[in-house]
């Protein structure tokens, strides 16, 4: 098997169009990341436009009831409730320093959306967000906060008109015109340089957590816990750990309603080997290598793919790849916003359930709380 | 020629490319399946009978990245009428006796059951080669050489966007044929050829001694013979897959006869 950037999974498959904009974006990454002007802004954007560093709070009675510290990690109060806005603020930079005045990105639940188009309005680039017409319907309050910011929202009625045709609706306008546009990635999925680019983007959330945990506890964390849809919170999360050999890294994927009945989320946990929009990684598929629609209660972690670099670190023996049910989730959902007063997205609601069901007493565990809840209120109330 | 007798599919092709007697060798694309498997049989033996020089075959695939929205459409409603590329190498099959077939394959359906059992199978249904327009040259290694073992040719495709190292690496590589892809973007209908395509062509001949045929957003009898003057061969797709779904192996016949005739004319 061919060596790609992760083991055997990442590459690039995609259109031979397409692979002279890879390389371009490849090497301005590099060059960005080295040119301190350009990072100053970015840590700039990112303290006093995103509110970094995010705090890290020791849940107090979720710890009392599990007898043992928890620390959340507090991406639900960035500037637009997600980590998303992390990338999005990075990508947005880079493309307007490659002279790029188009900005095209997916989304699902339209946090992506919603942060990159947040970013297109601070640095004034035209802004085109691909979603799936059943998340328009399902998320109408995000389809107006874009708007609202100035981007346009293009429907797309292909397939289960969800997360994974918007990607590729993404993708085929790329093909077309990356000439003059970026593509936002949303997640550390796609093509490289993405999964590397969305990682190094993302790891502000490990980085910070780790020097936040050794200030609060002396010591690192037992356990770092984080969802994983496509892996963007997760990878950046785990990556500054992934040499601190006594720190367990578990990633926590959607079951659905249960792995059993094939209707889940869980392509690390369960899945085979494919190549999904444009990366060889982890896929849900079946026998003829045709890409399975992916179920989950959270529209964040509805895709049947995950990125490369998590693909690896699975087959390493690294991290560890659970997945949690819809119910166990809402529950999780429900429980934090009781015991704490905090309304957690049903993404790291999955992270929570699979918490509450392995404690470590008497031991140090941190979690990314990803997101923050209240696009998620209407469907957990529908139930 | 081998030494059983049996062509190779990059000898196939190359006799097609060589005795069409046209301007340039017609490649129409239809969908396997579409509008239904009897159906697209059917079209395909309308398209060599109205002067198709080789068939492109899809086969559906779940996430179609190069295809615009009429390939796109056709792919998911073979896959809703439950349409298998096990279906599709039977439509090849049928075909391959009577003209060169070349699937239109994505690379994770190739790479499924490893590319090695996927070249097999797609050899003893009779194909000449595989177009897997998601693996471009960087990947291509391990396909290209199952591919060789089977007697298949893995068509290389080059883009307007391709730098030189990359046409060079590419031409260096092909088999078959080289596609020329003649636009960035997606298949589809376009209303105009774009004006730099005999630049790609020429671009393309440099690096490769094999023929070069152009495909994506070519439609109609008056671009098909523009083309068929700067190139070997002429693939038209979306025109003809939206003939198959409006009018069956009938109109895909009229349609193949006119860009024949045109190719002719030329």
């Amino acid at each position: 098997m061919r060596e790609r950037e992760f083991g055997p999974y990442g590459g690039r498959f995609v259109p031979e169009t397409l692979i002279p904009a890879l390389e371009e974006l490849e090497r301005a990454w590099i060059e960005a990341a080295a040119d301190e002007a350009f990072t100053a802004e970015l840590g700039e954007l990112l303290r006093d436009y995103v509110g970094r560093p995010s705090p890290l709070y020791r849940a107090r009675r979720l710890s009392e009831r599990l007898g043992q510290d928890v620390y959340l990690k507090r991406e639900d109060l960035n500037h637009t409730g997600a980590h998303k806005i992390n990338n999005a603020l990075g990508q947005t930079l880079l493309a307007r320093r490659m002279g790029k005045r188009r900005i095209i990105a997916e989304t699902g639940a339209g946090q992506h959306g919603v942060a990159t188009a947040t970013a297109c309005a601070l640095m004034d680039l035209e802004c085109v967000v691909y979603m799936g017409a059943e998340d328009m319907r399902r998320q109408r309050p995000n389809v107006e906060r874009m708007e609202l910011l100035g981007a346009r929202v293009e429907s797309v009625e292909a397939g289960a008109r969800t997360l994974k045709e918007a990607v590729s609706a993404a993708i085929r306008d790329w093909v077309a015109n990356s000439g003059t546009t970026h593509y936002v990635i949303g997640s550390a999925v796609g093509p490289a340089p993405y999964p590397a680019m969305v990682r190094d983007l993302q790891r502000t959330i490990g980085d910070e957590l780790r020097e936040q945990v050794l200030t609060a506890v002396g010591r690192l964390p037992d356990r770092v816990i984080a969802c994983v849809g496509g892996g963007s919170n997760s990878i950046g999360a785990f990556v500054p750990f992934a040499l601190d050999a006594d720190v367990e890294l578990i990633g926590v994927e959607a079951a659905g309603e249960g792995v059993a009945t094939g209707r889940h989320s869980a392509p690390l946990a369960t899945g085979a080997r494919g190549v999904l929009h444009g990366a060889f990684t982890a896929v849900l598929q079946d026998a003829d290598g045709q890409v399975l629609e992916a179920h989950s209660i959270s529209a964040g972690l509805d895709y049947p793919g995950a990125g490369p670099e998590h693909a690896w670190l699975r087959d390493e023996g690294r991290v560890s790849y659970v997945a949690v049910e819809d119910d166990a989730a809402v529950d999780a959902f429900k429980l934090l916003s009781r015991l704490e007063g905090i309304i957690p997205a049903l993404e790291p609601s999955h992270a929570l359930a699979w918490l509450l069901a392995n404690p470590n007493p008497g031991g140090v565990d941190a979690l990314v709380l990803s997101g923050r809840g209240d696009k998620d209120l209407a469907e957990v109330l529908a139930r | 020629m081998s030494a059983t007798g049996a062509a190779t599919g990059a000898e196939r092709i190359a006799a097609a490319f060589a005795g069409h007697g046209k301007r340039a060798a017609l490649m129409p694309y239809l969908m396997g399946g579409h509008p239904s498997k009897e159906e697209s049989l059917a079209a395909g033996e309308a398209a060599v009978a109205a002067g198709a020089d080789l068939i492109e075959l899809g086969v559906p695939f779940s996430d179609p990245l190069a295809d615009g929205p009429v390939i796109h459409a056709a792919g998911t409603a073979a896959l809703e009428a439950g349409i298998t590329p096990g279906d599709v190498l039977e439509i090849c099959a049928a075909l391959a006796p009577r003209v060169p077939v070349v699937l239109m394959v994505y690379a994770n359906v190739v790479l499924a059951d490893g590319p090695e059992a996927f070249a097999a199978r797609a050899a003893a249904a009779g194909a000449a080669g595989l177009i897997v327009p998601d693996l471009p040259q960087d990947e291509a290694d391990e396909v290209r050489a199952a591919c060789d073992t089977a007697g298949l040719a893995l068509v290389a495709l080059v883009a307007p966007s391709s730098t030189p190292e990359r046409v060079a690496a590419i031409g260096a590589n092909a088999r078959g044929f080289v596609y020329a892809v003649s636009l960035a973007g997606t298949t589809g209908e376009r209303a105009e050829l774009p004006p730099e395509l005999s630049g790609l062509v020429e671009r393309v001949r440099a690096a490769t001694d094999l023929p070069v045929a152009v495909g994506f957003g070519i439609s109609t009898a008056e671009q098909a013979a523009t083309v068929g003057a700067l190139a070997d061969g002429v693939i038209v797709g979306s025109r003809v897959v939206r003939a198959a779904g409006e009018g069956g192996a009938d109109a895909v016949g009229a349609v193949i006869g006119e860009l024949a005739e045109a190719l002719r004319r030329g």
